[in-house]
């Protein structure tokens, strides 16, 4: 999140897509009916289905699953030519007024650098004109034909409320009023705020779609703001965690995944630092080498020297354009391309789409280590043909699969201490609430004696490459289980010759006499302690700031870009909101995201980007700098903007033979997979209380539908994909319709995800339906929005 | 003594359905797993394991969806139903605070107490043969701590307070619900069992039965003969009834309950 969950009390518009926080967010959900209860702020909820939000909502649009980018779009064309938007926000804070490179276009679908055979785009025509100190020249008046503003404006002209209504399903009327709402929060007194989760990130345009989000927003002056913001949702206790921790295709704290073609740390220090591109941007990130020297300190201690460049040949390091993001490693170990595998705290044949290429790729593999609370699909999909064969028919027999699977007992999150890392950005310290049962271990244990067994082996034996491991500082108190307040301290980072410990991510050195195992969490853990176990609820602000609660990254400031809040002069566009506050010398109220010390003109309010304010256009995602809506890689129609183009065409879309894509001949319905507030993912159908409130697995079919086949309540149904099959209830309800797209009606079926062939309940695994078709730019599967069918039992 | 009372405000209420769990889990209820039908209410009504349940109902009306989600348990009202009809001496208890409990040990499992209830809350348990509803957690509130439900309503849809309080904060918040609009916003407080001390407010004041909830809930009238005019006869057949009952058990043991449905073969989760 951008701003956080305390926070959405300060809206006086809660714009609810792409999520549904009532369903599966209840207890961060108190906060917008704060907001309503308080400031009698007004919720719009946009989905596919009118779900626990909508109930409680003051405006509910049924959109198509896949077409959120139209609707988006609509509301930047409405705002845009309706005079609805912040203009001196947009000009002071934003690079609406960046002249592009002539050579930029947008025509049938494509961005200008489109390389067919390569399928991705040559990105040099989206960069911008430069003066010849290799600045980005400007037109504040907004009027030059190439700057930003004008070929926004360009772009989405074609976004019309009739061409929202055709693409997304809904009325031109029911759009207007969504917008008379959403629009409303584009005055300087009033703000708004949106709240996403899953429901955007799970598209094969997906982080396009966030980038709409945004722009809307920074159109509207409400990024900075308190009440404003791009909030995402997260869904696990320490989601948020274990991105900033890089457990995925990045190293702590956002830094770049080192690749083959960086071949020492001077070229990935030269291709990963940023230049300033205007004279008043801070460019924070061109500290990166003082984040990554510091990072390199913490993992290779005394071994890491200037003269072998702090250790970078040991890290290990991706091809120059490899992924091995979800969709790459289980497409390589379906094609036998990987020996074993540790899934910890994670159960991939239950969440990765095409439950059945998953099941044949663990097949595949020599040896499986599961550490979890219970038997999970993913240690037990050996046994798949025998638990669940009328689901998984092609499965292998458990003779014929040679896998060694290890299942190691792990503490559950109640066994241990450490920090949760919530969606608000808290870093909120626990402490053990119990000891873990029987032969369970702390997963810090768990990996501790993993690695200390393994060097040791390659201290006997050798091997190839022991140097990351032989030069891993591991100088815990106790080895074979670090204490998680060491680890804290070590990844606050200390000044080395003193041995102190840091007091933020300001101290960093690039000359390695600093160590950091994260600095974005800088600060957490300084001399004074343990800044995430603090439990004050002072509100100075009286804007739900909470400052001593927990600690917040970065340097525990709450509202992210909140210079933003304040014009170039450091006048707050709402003083009744305004979270910080320049006094002639200092900022004061929240921390500054700004320099602590400089006055309000003197730099960009955005001190991150090297722009120095926010991106409207973005060259930095692969299918373009502007989002465009494309269609979902299985839809029942073509896409009404470019048929031509009609599915994202930098996007991945796997074609092993297991990986088939249906057409909406055979598969006339639009599938949809969601959560319910009676379960959490795949864990509580273990739990008796969870088991209780919701048993049985169904499908959500919408009236019409339902009588078009002769399905009553509560018949059993069968719900058909190219990839597989699963079979439930119905649950028929008003609650969907049918929406009329492209002149056809279509039909969408409501798929929640939570059961599985293990558990106190069982019931079909949901991505037997879903498809491998991944964003290229986040790696993430498309779960909302594929082809199915629906038959009666 | 002020009266103990709960405050649902349905406009705040998500359906999250951790009131329920926290009811179960307070009391120490068995878990049980109901069949399917048709919707995302737990279970479609009330059992003796279960004394709290959000009713889900879907209205559509001019072409507008609801989805109605209100929390439905004993209304612990001012003139109880129940203890009208209850011949048992000691088993429906009204406390000083109002709260109406069931004491089970008295209890001799007749089930006057649902014919007698204007919302059909009290349930016999075919394990027991006793009668079971929402205490208003009188162990918790004797200690001065909230019902559980309240306690762990992540919305704070539900509040717990003195009655007269709570009638007004329930008047402010549908007057705030009708100037933002919700024109047939308002507060659910019948009046036809002396009060009852769970006041609701609704969006839609003028259709309580589109929440579940009665519109002009009474004591049916056979109970109120049962202990009203002729109340000197009712005693006597009470005490008849007590003896026979007695005496039935004596020669007969305890009465074979045929289940009153399918909930009461649920396995244990």
């Amino acid at each position: 999140m951008t701003n956080g969950w305390t926070d959405v009390a300060n809206a006086d518009v809660v714009l609810v897509m792409g999520g549904n926080p009532a369903e599966n967010h209840p207890v961060g959900f108190r906060f917008v009916m704060e907001a309503r209860r308080k400031r009698s702020a007004k919720l719009v909820c946009i989905d596919p289905r009118f779900n626990r939000t909508a109930a409680v909502s003051d405006c509910y649009v049924p959109i198509r699953a896949g077409s959120d980018i139209a609707f988006l779009g609509g509301l930047i064309h409405a705002a845009i030519s309706t005079g609805r938007f912040q203009r001196d926000y947009v000009v002071e804070h934003t690079n609406a007024a960046f002249l592009v490179k002539d050579g930029y276009g947008f025509e049938d679908g494509h961005f200008s650098g489109w390389d067919a055979a390569k399928r991705s785009y040559d990105k040099s025509s989206w960069e911008y004109e430069l003066d010849g100190q290799g600045y980005a020249k400007v037109d504040p008046t907004l009027e030059h034909p190439r700057c930003v503003f004008q070929l926004m404006k360009r772009h989405y002209s074609r976004y019309t409320r009739e061409k929202v209504a055709e693409i997304c399903g809904c009325s031109p009327e029911e759009f207007d009023k969504a917008a008379g709402i959403v629009l409303s929060a584009s005055t300087e007194g009033r703000t708004g705020t949106i709240l996403y989760a899953l429901g955007w990130t799970q598209h094969s345009h997906a982080v396009q779609l966030i980038h709409a989000a945004a722009m809307l927003q920074l159109l509207m002056g409400n990024i900075g703001m308190p009440g404003g913001g791009v909030n995402a949702q997260r869904g696990h206790a320490n989601i948020q965690g274990s991105t900033d921790m890089g457990a995925w295709n990045m190293l702590p704290g956002y830094l770049k995944l080192p690749r083959a073609n960086w071949r020492n740390l001077e070229e990935y220090l030269k291709a990963n630092t940023p230049k300033p591109l205007r004279p008043d941007a801070l460019n924070y990130w061109g500290n990166t080498p003082k984040f990554t020297v510091s990072l390199l300190k913490a993992y290779y201690g005394d071994k890491a020297a200037k003269a072998n460049g702090f250790g970078y040949d040991w890290l290990p390091k991706a091809g120059e354009t490899a992924n091995h993001s979800w969709g790459f490693l289980f497409d390589r170990m379906y094609a036998g391309g990987i020996e074993g595998m540790i899934s910890f705290g994670m159960n991939p044949v239950a969440n990765g789409p095409n439950t059945g290429k998953i099941l044949a790729a663990l097949a595949k593999l020599k040896w499986l280590i599961v550490a979890e609370n219970f038997e999970t699909e993913t240690a037990a999909f050996w046994n798949a043909r025998k638990l669940a064969e009328k689901d998984y028919p092609a499965v292998a027999d458990p003779s014929q699969i040679q896998t060694e699977v290890f299942l190691l007992p792990a503490s559950c999150f109640a066994e241990k201490d450490g920090a949760f890392v919530n969606s608000s950005r808290w870093l909120q310290w626990k402490h053990a609430a119990l000891d873990p049962p029987g032969e369970a271990l702390r997963d810090q244990e768990i990996i501790a004696r993993l690695f200390l067994k393994i060097r040791e082996l390659y201290q006997k034996e050798g091997g190839a490459t022991p140097e990351p491991l032989r030069n891993m500082t591991w100088n815990y108190a106790q080895p074979e289980c670090p204490s998680l307040e060491e680890v804290a301290r070590e990844i606050n980072g200390r000044d080395l010759a003193s041995e102190r410990q840091l007091a933020g991510f300001g101290e960093l050195k690039d000359d390695g006499s600093t160590s950091c195992g994260n600095w974005i969490y800088s600060g957490s853990f300084p001399e004074t302690g343990n800044m995430m176990s603090r439990r004050g609820q002072e509100d100075p602000t009286g804007l739900g700031i909470y400052p001593q609660w927990s600690w917040s990254w970065p340097a525990n400031r709450r509202v992210l870009y909140n210079r933003a809040s304040l014009d170039k002069g450091g006048k707050p566009w709402d003083p009744t909101r305004a979270p910080l506050r320049w006094n002639g010398t200092r900022w004061t109220g929240d921390v500054p995201d700004y320099k602590s010390d400089a006055p309000p003109e003197a730099l960009g309010a955005f001190i991150m980007l090297p722009e120095g304010v926010a991106k409207l256009f973005a060259p930095d995602f692969a299918e373009g700098p502007f989002p465009e809506h494309y269609e979902p890689a299985e839809s029942p129609v073509e896409n009404p903007l470019h048929p031509g183009v009609s599915f994202n065409p930098a996007a991945k879309v796997f074609q092993s033979g297991i990986d088939k894509l249906g057409s909406s001949k055979d598969f006339p319905y639009v599938g949809v997979t969601y959560r319910l507030t009676e379960h959490f993912h795949y864990w509580t159908k273990h739990v008796a209380s969870s088991s209780q409130l919701l048993a049985h697995f169904f499908v959500e079919v919408p009236e019409g539908l339902a009588s078009e086949k002769g399905i009553r309540n509560g018949d059993r149904v069968r719900v058909t994909s190219a990839r597989g099959h699963v079979e439930g209830y119905a649950l028929v309800t008003g609650r969907m319709r049918g929406l009329k797209v492209g002149g056809r009606k279509i039909y969408q079926v409501g798929l929640p995800i939570h059961w599985g062939f293990v558990g106190r309940v069982t019931g079909p695994l949901i991505n037997n339906l879903t498809a491998s078709v991944f964003d290229p730019n986040s790696g993430t599967p498309e779960y909302k929005g594929f082809l199915v069918n629906l038959e009666k039992v | 003594m002020v009266t103990a009372a709960k405050l649902i405000d349905t406009t705040l209420c998500i359906g999250c359905k951790a009131c329920e769990a926290a009811c179960q889990q307070w009391n120490d209820q068995e878990f049980t797993l109901g069949t399917f039908d048709g919707s995302y209410q737990t279970m479609p009504d009330l059992a003796a394991n279960f004394w709290n349940l959000i009713k889900f109902n879907e209205v559509e009306r001019n072409g507008q969806m609801s989805w109605l989600m209100a929390k439905y348990q004993c209304m612990h009202c001012a003139d109880p139903g129940c203890l009208r009809a209850c011949p048992a001496p000691g088993a429906i208890v009204q406390l000083k605070n109002g709260t109406v409990d069931i004491v089970q040990e008295n209890c001799i499992g007749c089930g006057y107490c649902i014919t007698g209830c204007p919302f059909d809350v009290p349930r016999l348990s075919p394990a027991t043969k006793k009668a079971y509803k929402c205490s208003l957690c009188s162990d918790r509130t004797a200690a001065g701590l909230a019902p559980a439900c309240i306690k762990t309503c992540p919305t704070n849809c539900l509040t717990f307070g003195d009655r007269t309080e709570l009638v007004r904060q329930a008047e402010s918040r549908a007057g705030a619900l009708r100037a933002a609009g919700y024109a047939d916003a308002g507060v659910y407080n019948p009046g036809g069992v002396g009060g009852t001390n769970v006041i609701y407010v609704l969006k839609e004041a003028s259709r309580p039965e589109d929440y579940g909830l009665p519109r002009d809930p009474k004591i049916p009238l056979s109970v109120y003969f049962w202990k009203g005019p002729i109340k000197w006869l009712g005693s006597v057949v009470l005490v008849g009834g007590i003896l026979g009952t007695f005496f039935h058990y004596v020669r007969y043991g305890p009465r074979e309950y045929r289940n009153e449905g399918n909930r009461g073969q649920n396995p244990e989760v």
